[in-house]
């Protein structure tokens, strides 16, 4: 265990919040808090090796109502680096179908002395629906296709890193826009903070309806590949579709998938992120999921830190 | 003999065209005079600075009895009826098992004179079982007392049903209800398709269901010449569809639910299940497409589409909470807020399509303070503030986003068949 930096004692300034529910509703001031305080984590423990006292007595909750390895890991693990306890909650795939109510199993949890509840859930709103009613923290690791904030700004934190600033950078998201919470927390946290956005996709799964959100719109990746600084492919999301938006995973490769031509065509340091599970073959071939520009595992270590930052702000938070 | 005596009241009847102050009396179970000079009477109420209106009539209301009684029962929907301001209700028949038989609408009835609280008619089913396959038995049902027939909230689907069943009903002179809904365009939607389900990421409901169904059933309509009623109407496409089909002569009318004018999907952005109602609280455009279509008479009716769920049904995340908001008791006050008082509609204008124009639709000898008619009567205070409390609600159920809602508009006095019920 190691001191902890004097400037993490107390939660920095601007931050008041017990919940992390969204991007959206975040001031650029407080996603840089976020992502400074993860950064110094990072740096305090050594990527995250080491432990810190900073929320010993706290309890965390793990609530997954849907499927995860990263995020799940991840919060447990900056639950424990950071000195606090972690429970591990399983959940099948809905409460309603064990006859009890998302809000009764949250209740239930929060009353054995619980500080922070994490919670993925494939309805948008549900961590909205435990801020609303719960006393703990709620920090939301996912609730559908709306909102992932944490790996927002992991992924924010990872482009960071490698380029210094956000400002002024063209970051393309890629893939099933429509159904991915990912796109959705990137573009409020990317254009917060000066970046240019574009979504790409097929057009059943982009429509131009997204330009409202100040984004650039587009089908063709092979158009927008050479202006991008960043990357970021994101998973066919099957799971929340209704009838396919597209006539073949074969002809979406074909059209979507970041492979080594379309590389060629690239700028030579752009970033290729995937939040992850990715498909290999689908909208990212191997030799570049694998390749020099690829920093998916930098973005997987970064959740650590940005999980920490989280928690730590979160449960540090005044009441 | 009983009489009552409504002192010194602004009467308004859209079905006589009357608007003027006077007193009127009301002698057993009938409309005994509109003018009637201040003689002797049981009971003398002085509605000074009130509206006397023909008994107020919903034409859908979900009454959840038999089947559903967690929700609402007759005789709570029936209070809440009366609480609200109306006289009659018509119960749509999403019930358990579905009111496709004539025991079913005697059950119905028979509960409804035991709460003896406001009149209640009886939509029946249009398909047997509701399943949309074949037809109930509508003569049988128009028999035992149905008014209309409708497979309620679920949409007639098969096209060749619907026409049989505009046909079929032409030969008892009753209305076919439907919903416009194209259920492979809605599937498993919670919101209006649109900025806000976009950002939310909750799966949208386009305004297309609606607009498609709502031509096809109008070219069915046309080419039978039955009697079409379009359920919970929404939309700028349907509002436009229909006021072409009416252009045409078309015997098509078209009903609107409260909040379809009083809210948009903004209202969702805070993920309270009490806004998920279908059709889906649509955007800005789409309301004041509505507005309009209420203003110039394309949509003719204002119902309720009261759908009470019990707490526990709505206490579920987004994707799991059902449909549905109660509104029997805020019907009245957010028509005379968000409609007359901005000034989209006069008062004639409301209590016709709260009244006088389901009283026609549905054939009921209602919607009239003729001389003769029923004792009916709903008094409006139209400039009463008060302020929407579910705790106080009559219904047995609260999902209701209007909660703490400051209204201007309220019935101080409901008078049933010549008997004072509030």
């Amino acid at each position: 265990m190691i001191e902890l930096p004097p400037e993490l004692e107390s939660p920095p300034v601007p931050w008041t919040r017990r919940h992390l529910l969204d991007l959206e509703s975040l001031s650029a001031a407080e996603i840089t808090t976020a992502l400074d305080v993860a950064q110094r984590f990072k740096d305090a423990t050594r990527d995250c090796k080491d432990r810190l006292p900073t929320l010993a007595g706290v309890t965390s909750v793990n609530l997954f109502f849907e499927d995860s390895t990263r995020t799940r890991t991840s919060f447990s693990l900056a639950a424990r680096r950071l000195g606090a306890d972690n429970i591990e909650f399983s959940a099948s795939s809905s409460s309603v179908s064990k006859g009890e109510t998302l809000l009764d199993t949250a209740k239930t949890i929060e009353s054995m002395q619980i500080d922070a509840m994490v919670v993925r859930h494939r309805s948008p709103g549900a961590p909205q629906m435990l801020a609303k009613n719960l006393d703990c923290c709620v920090i939301n690791a996912g609730d559908g296709p709306h909102e992932h904030p944490t790996q927002g700004l992991l992924d924010i934190l990872t482009i960071r890193q490698h380029r210094g600033t956000i400002a002024g950078l063209t970051v393309a998201l890629v893939g099933d826009i429509a159904h991915s919470r990912t796109a959705r927390s990137n573009i409020w946290g990317l254009q917060k903070l000066g970046a240019h956005v574009i979504v790409c996709g097929p057009s059943t799964l982009v429509s131009k309806q997204w330009e409202k959100l100040g984004v650039e719109v587009s089908h063709d990746l092979d158009d927008i590949v050479a202006r991008c600084d960043v990357l970021n492919l994101l998973r066919i999301q099957f799971e929340r579709q209704y009838t396919r938006p597209f006539p073949s995973v074969r002809e979406y490769a074909l059209l979507y998938a970041m492979n080594r031509e379309r590389m060629e065509q690239a700028k030579e340091d752009i970033l290729i992120m995937a939040p992850g599970p990715i498909n290999r073959g689908v909208e990212v071939t191997p030799e570049v999921a694998d390749g020099s520009q690829s920093v998916i595992l930098h973005q997987v270590n970064n959740g650590l830190a940005v999980r920490m930052a989280a928690l730590y702000l979160v449960t540090k938070a005044p009441r | 003999m009983t009489t009552i005596l409504l002192k010194n009241g602004r009467l308004i009847d859209p079905s006589q065209q009357l608007d003027r102050v006077t007193n009127v009396l009301l002698k057993d179970e009938i409309v005994a005079s509109l003018d009637a000079q201040e003689t002797y009477a049981d009971l003398v109420i002085d509605v000074t600075g009130k509206i006397i209106a023909p008994g107020l009539i919903d034409m859908h209301v979900q009454l959840r009895e038999p089947g559903w009684e967690e929700d609402e029962t007759i005789a709570s929907g029936a209070a809440a009826a009366i609480a609200g301001g109306f006289t009659s209700i018509a119960c749509i028949p999403n019930t358990e098992p579905p009111l496709d038989s004539p025991a079913s609408i005697e059950y119905v009835r028979h509960k409804a004179a035991r709460a003896d609280k406001c009149n209640v008619f009886v939509i029946a089913c249009a398909s047997s079982g509701r399943k949309g396959e074949q037809l109930s038995e509508i003569g049988t049902l128009v028999e035992a007392g149905a008014v209309g027939f409708s497979d309620a909230s679920r949409a007639i689907t098969n096209p060749e049903l619907l026409r049989r069943a505009l046909e079929y009903t032409q030969m008892f002179d009753k209305p076919v209800l439907n919903r416009p809904e194209l259920i492979e365009l809605t599937h498993n939607g919670v919101m209006h398709d649109g900025m806000v389900s976009l950002v939310l990421g909750l799966a949208p409901i386009p305004a297309a269901a609606e607009d498609v169904m709502a031509a096809r059933d109008i070219c069915l309509c046309e080419t039978t010449g039955g009697r079409l009623h379009l359920m919970s109407v929404s939309s700028s496409g349907t509002v436009e569809i229909l006021r072409r089909a009416k252009a045409r002569g078309v015997r098509t009318t078209a009903e609107i639910h409260p909040c379809n004018f009083s809210l948009t999907d903004e209202a969702l952005r805070e993920f309270d299940p009490n806004c998920k109602v279908n059709p889906p609280l649509r955007s800005a455009d789409h309301v004041a497409a509505c507005i309009a279509g209420l203003k110039d008479g394309t949509i003719d009716v204002i119902s309720s589409g009261h759908a009470p769920r019990a707490s526990q049904k709505k206490m579920h995340e987004m994707t799991d909470a059902p449909f549905g908001m109660v509104s029997l008791e805020t019907t009245l006050g957010l028509t005379a807020t968000k409609l007359v008082q901005p000034g989209h509609l006069t008062w004639s204008q409301a209590i016709d399509k709260l009244s006088t124009t389901p009283a026609r639709i549905l054939g009921v000898p209602k919607g009239t303070l003729m001389v003769g008619a029923d004792a009916d009567v709903t008094i409006i205070d139209p400039d009463l503030p008060w302020t929407v409390d579910t705790s106080q609600f009559a219904s047995r159920s609260s999902n209701c986003p209007f909660d703490g809602w400051k209204l201007i508009g309220k019935a101080t006095n409901v008078i049933v068949g010549g008997v004072v019920k509030l």
